[in-house]
């Protein structure tokens, strides 16, 4: 098939799912013309006319790119983001922009200014954030894969919602060049695919040091491994704070029974303990709203985006501008963030945070240190949930992300993927890595998901 | 009553790179404002910072010249603030863990001689940009070109003691960072400003009062000033029994009075923390020790082997080591075969003059020296050579070319020499009868009107022998 026609047929799918409110900007002149660049190509890349969605808070210059907030509305980036052009140049094509929550800033892709995105399953029900939009595009069979992004699971965690593969890189593996900062030091370019292999294929193309990214670091290039026919000689440790007794028994069950076809093909299981794992989303909510109420100080209106003209001086236009560009969520962070770093909160907050960070990511070192090649649990505390369910309960809210946010403080690869359904409902597992050990975990993840079908129910 | 004063300063630096601290944007000054930036300097959605490492160099190069210690880690941070010269609503600078801390300067002054200053530490930051006031009637305009241009804030000990140290320590400062080709330290472009910090206190005190802050000074003349001014309100304060309120304040030129910022423009709570997006600066100890090798001979060392080496006065020793340029041509002046003292003469006399018109060096000091020798064997005279001299700053020939083409060089030629004699004899009864009587000092008169009759040219030293010879044999 050429690009051409590639274009074409993702083309009508985007129109046909409109319905989800998954995407922002696309439209049909613009996809022709990543097929006409494509198509003329001298020698076919690797992603050779796949059409991939990009999260709209990944700059691109052909389409505005507004991170889901009326702050950006309309605002098209004069550069393209590195992940963009290593995309292009790989010969994917860019298929449209999708909706996600503010800023990367939720769990449920209800907080965008553009209205919420529907769970592909189910309208009434979310599917998972602050990705939701590349999740579902994907879940819905519009394009193969999708790039998201992460700073505390908002890949992994959608894609169990959604029941695709979600994969976060170790930390330094993808650049962050054009990628609007969230929380720095955990924003990880991420990847949806329908299958490992998908995804894998998108992330090879990706990764690689980037000159315009300090934090990139230098690796091979990443190996796309085939999943070995059984996992003899692995060892995957089931950390027992990923398994609490009122985990629901939907996700349990869909776990058990992965974890069951891993022993059968092999796999040495043992349960490991990763003690300061219950403090990892207070850590995380103290860290990324720091880091965010930095990154998002330069929307103030006065260079780009939007503005609101006020009576009175500069301050009056930077607050009634931030005031009315930046949605309660964001804003939210923003308080907070700003109160962890003031004088006087600063040692209670911000430092304790990051000494919390370091004894967490200490705990994995151990585990893999102690012979654990990787570990396997649960994605989420439950499936996907009821829009508006807990929109009113911030903390509720950020629970969703209990399992997925370790990965990000400790700067570790992870990858969910489907394991079975509950009440129709997808269900993901969740491998996590040593640094940079992506290669053999998507391997291993390969493997499984060969043996499982993730579209089974599973018993409750 | 007596106070002593104490001051302490806070210098910005600009690093002499090409480029900018964290993109390539050019720093060169005096542009269209907003024609050198880009998306990592305008603070646009995704851009990151990328570290110049030449500016890194730079900076190590600035602090090894001030003794300072380099640390092999250092952390950028985040400074948080709200204002429109600051397109990411953040400063990049080092805070709890500066590139290199603990160093040195010396410095003369005038009341207590040699002096020191501590340096506590020398940090890496990016520069904000300017707000235009002038440009747009009623409105301010935003220039970010000099947006992320790289800087070095150099912060010193309390340890001067008067305004006039303050100018000192800063021309020390200035001539150690040019010498170091660490920054070209113009403050007319803005590549060097002044904080400065005063307090006062009881002779013998050992704690130090409450001090204010005078902000951005942008000349060493307004530096002094500024503390003068300072320092009276202070000690009228104390004196009427007052206290001194820590505040930061800014100092008009114009009408040279300090007044105090509003308390918006001044009380921040900087929220520092590292900037996620920048690794921890690791320097390693064989990069430092290259720096330290590459650091040109600095002035304080150059000034003492101008002394002991050529024996120059410490005064000569001082003023050619002022700039670097000045010691080098001075140098290259003395290896071309020149006598050193001769040399210092010439560089600090017409050299300099010269070098201050045009901005640089106009006669090589092949040239010079060949001049000093033509002085040195009697074919010019030292008047003539100065004439000679300025010729050769237009012309760009020899000195034995100039002297021929302007008929300076000095006559010896015997016949030459007694024809002016005879002349000046035949021209001059009076004079030549008392000198036969006896009164030998007429000799003198008679050499001066020989050398005006030759309008200069004859040589001085084969007149007199001739002058006699004529008197005694007529």
């Amino acid at each position: 098939m050429s690009a051409g026609e590639a274009a074409r047929e993702v083309g009508q799918r985007l129109r046909a799912a409109s319905r989800l409110n998954a995407t922002l900007a696309w439209s049909d002149a613009a996809l022709e013309a990543e097929a006409a660049r494509v198509d003329a190509m001298p020698v076919p890349g690797p992603l050779h006319g796949m059409p991939v969605a990009v999260k709209d808070n990944i700059v691109t210059t052909e389409q505005p790119t507004t991170c889901g907030s009326r702050m950006l509305a309309g605002y098209v980036s004069p550069f393209n983001a590195t992940v963009t052009d290593r995309l292009r140049g790989a010969g994917a094509l860019i298929a449209c922009k999708t909706n996600l929550d503010e800023f990367a800033m939720g769990s449920s892709t209800e907080h965008s200014a553009y209205g919420r995105v529907l769970h592909p399953l189910d309208p009434d029900r979310v599917p998972g954030g602050s990705s939701g939009g590349s999740a579902a595009l994907v879940a819905a069979g519009v394009v193969p894969a999708a790039l998201g992004s992460e700073t505390g699971g908002s890949v992994r965690q959608p894609a169990s919602f959604c029941g695709v593969v979600g994969v976060k890189p170790t930390y330094g593996r993808v650049s962050r060049y054009g990628l609007v900062a969230f929380g720095s030091s955990l924003d990880c370019v991420s990847v949806f695919g329908r299958t490992v292999s998908d995804a894998q294929r998108v992330l090879a193309s990706i990764a690689g040091l980037d000159p315009l990214d300090a934090t990139t670091v230098d690796q091979p290039p990443l190996e796309t491994l085939p999943g070995p026919a059984s996992l003899t000689g692995r060892t995957i440790g089931l950390p027992r704070e990923y398994f609490p007794p009122d985990l629901h028994p939907g996700v349990k069950a869909g776990c058990d029974a992965a974890i069951a076809r891993m022993k059968e093909l092999g796999a040495r299981i043992v349960e490991v303990s990763l003690p300061h794992a219950r403090f990892a989303v207070p850590t995380y909510y103290i860290l990324a709203p720091a880091e965010a109420a930095a990154n998002l100080a330069r929307f103030d209106g006065a260079r780009y985006g939007a503005r609101v003209t006020v009576e009175g001086d500069i301050r009056a236009m930077y607050r009634a501008t931030r005031g009315l560009g930046f949605g309660a969520e964001v804003r939210r962070r923003i308080l907070t963030g700003t109160y962890v770093l003031s004088a006087g909160y600063h040692d209670a907050y911000y430092n304790r945070a990051q000494g919390v960070r370091a004894r967490i990511a200490g705990d994995f070192a151990l585990v893999f240190a102690s012979g654990v090649d990787f570990l396997f649990t649960p994605t989420t505390p439950t499936p996907a949930f009821k829009a508006g369910e807990k929109t009113a309960d911030p903390v509720a809210m950020y629970l969703a992300d209990v399992f997925v946010c370790s990965a990000n403080l400790a700067g570790l690869p992870a990858v969910s993927l489907p394991v079975g359904r509950s009440e129709g409902l997808p269900v993901g597992g969740q491998f996590m890595a040593p640094h940079f050990q992506e290669a053999g975990m998507l391997a291993c993840a390969a493997t499984l998901e060969r043996h499982l079908d993730a579209t089974r129910e599973v018993a409750r | 009553m007596t106070w002593e004063t104490v001051i302490g300063l806070e210098v910005h630096v600009q690093l002499g790179t090409r480029s900018k601290m964290f993109c390539g944007c050019s720093t060169a000054f005096g542009e269209p404002p907003n024609t050198q930036v880009c998306p990592v300097c305008l603070g646009l959605p995704g851009a990151l910072p990328s570290p110049n490492a030449m500016a890194i160099r730079l900076a190590a190069r600035a602090a090894l010249s001030l003794e300072c210690t380099v640390h092999e880690t250092s952390v950028f941070a985040r400074k948080n603030y709200f204002y429109p010269d600051l397109p990411k609503g953040y400063q990049i600078s080092q805070f709890d863990r500066p590139l290199s801390s603990n160093g040195r300067l010396a410095f003369e002054s005038a009341d207590r001689g040699p002096c020191e200053v501590r340096i506590e530490r020398l940090h890496v930051e990016e520069d904000a940009g300017k707000l235009l006031h002038d440009r747009i009637a009623g409105r301010t305009a935003v220039d970010l070109n000099r947006a992320g241009v790289p800087l070095a804030e150099i912060v010193g000990g309390p340890d001067l003691r008067s305004p006039a140290e303050a100018r000192a320590y800063l021309t020390a400062l200035r001539q150690l960072m040019v010498y170091a080709e660490v920054s070209e330290c113009s403050m007319e472009k803005g590549s060097l400003r002044v904080d400065a910090n005063i307090s006062l206190r009881r002779p013998g005190q050992a704690a130090l009062g409450t001090k204010t802050e005078i902000k951005n000074l942008n000349s060493f003349a307004n530096v002094e000033r500024a503390l003068e001014t300072e320092r009276a309100r202070q000690q009228a304060v104390l004196d009427a029994g007052g206290m001194v309120e820590q505040v930061s304040l800014t100092f008009s030129a114009a009408t040279g009075q300090t007044r105090p910022m509003r308390s918006k423009e001044e009380s921040h709570d900087y929220r520092y923390f590292p900037d996620p997006d920048l690794p921890p600066l690791v320097l390693s100890p064989e990069w430092i020790d290259s720096v330290r090798r590459e650091l040109p001979e600095l002035p304080a060392a150059r000034r003492r082997r101008f002394v002991t080496g050529y024996g120059l006065s410490a005064y000569d020793a001082g003023v050619l080591t002022s700039e670097r340029t000045i010691a080098d041509y001075f140098e290259a002046v003395v290896a071309e075969g020149a006598e050193p003292k001769g040399a210092a003469n010439w560089v600090t006399g017409e050299a300099m003059s010269a070098y201050h018109d045009a901005g640089h060096f106009t006669v090589a000091p092949e040239r010079l020296a060949g001049l000093m020798r033509l002085v040195g064997d009697g074919t010019l005279s030292h008047q003539a050579a100065k004439k000679v001299y300025v010729e050769m700053t237009t012309s760009g020939q020899e000195a034995a070319a100039v002297a021929d083409r302007l008929g300076l060089v000095q006559v010896r030629d015997e016949a030459a020499l007694g024809a002016w004699v005879d002349a000046v004899l035949a021209a001059h009864p009076t004079e030549v009868a008392r000198y036969r009587a006896g009164e030998t000092k007429m000799l003198g008169f008679l050499t001066g009107q020989v050398m005006k009759a030759s309008r200069g040219k004859a040589d001085p030293k084969g007149v007199q022998p001739v002058l006699v010879r004529k008197l005694g044999g007529l």
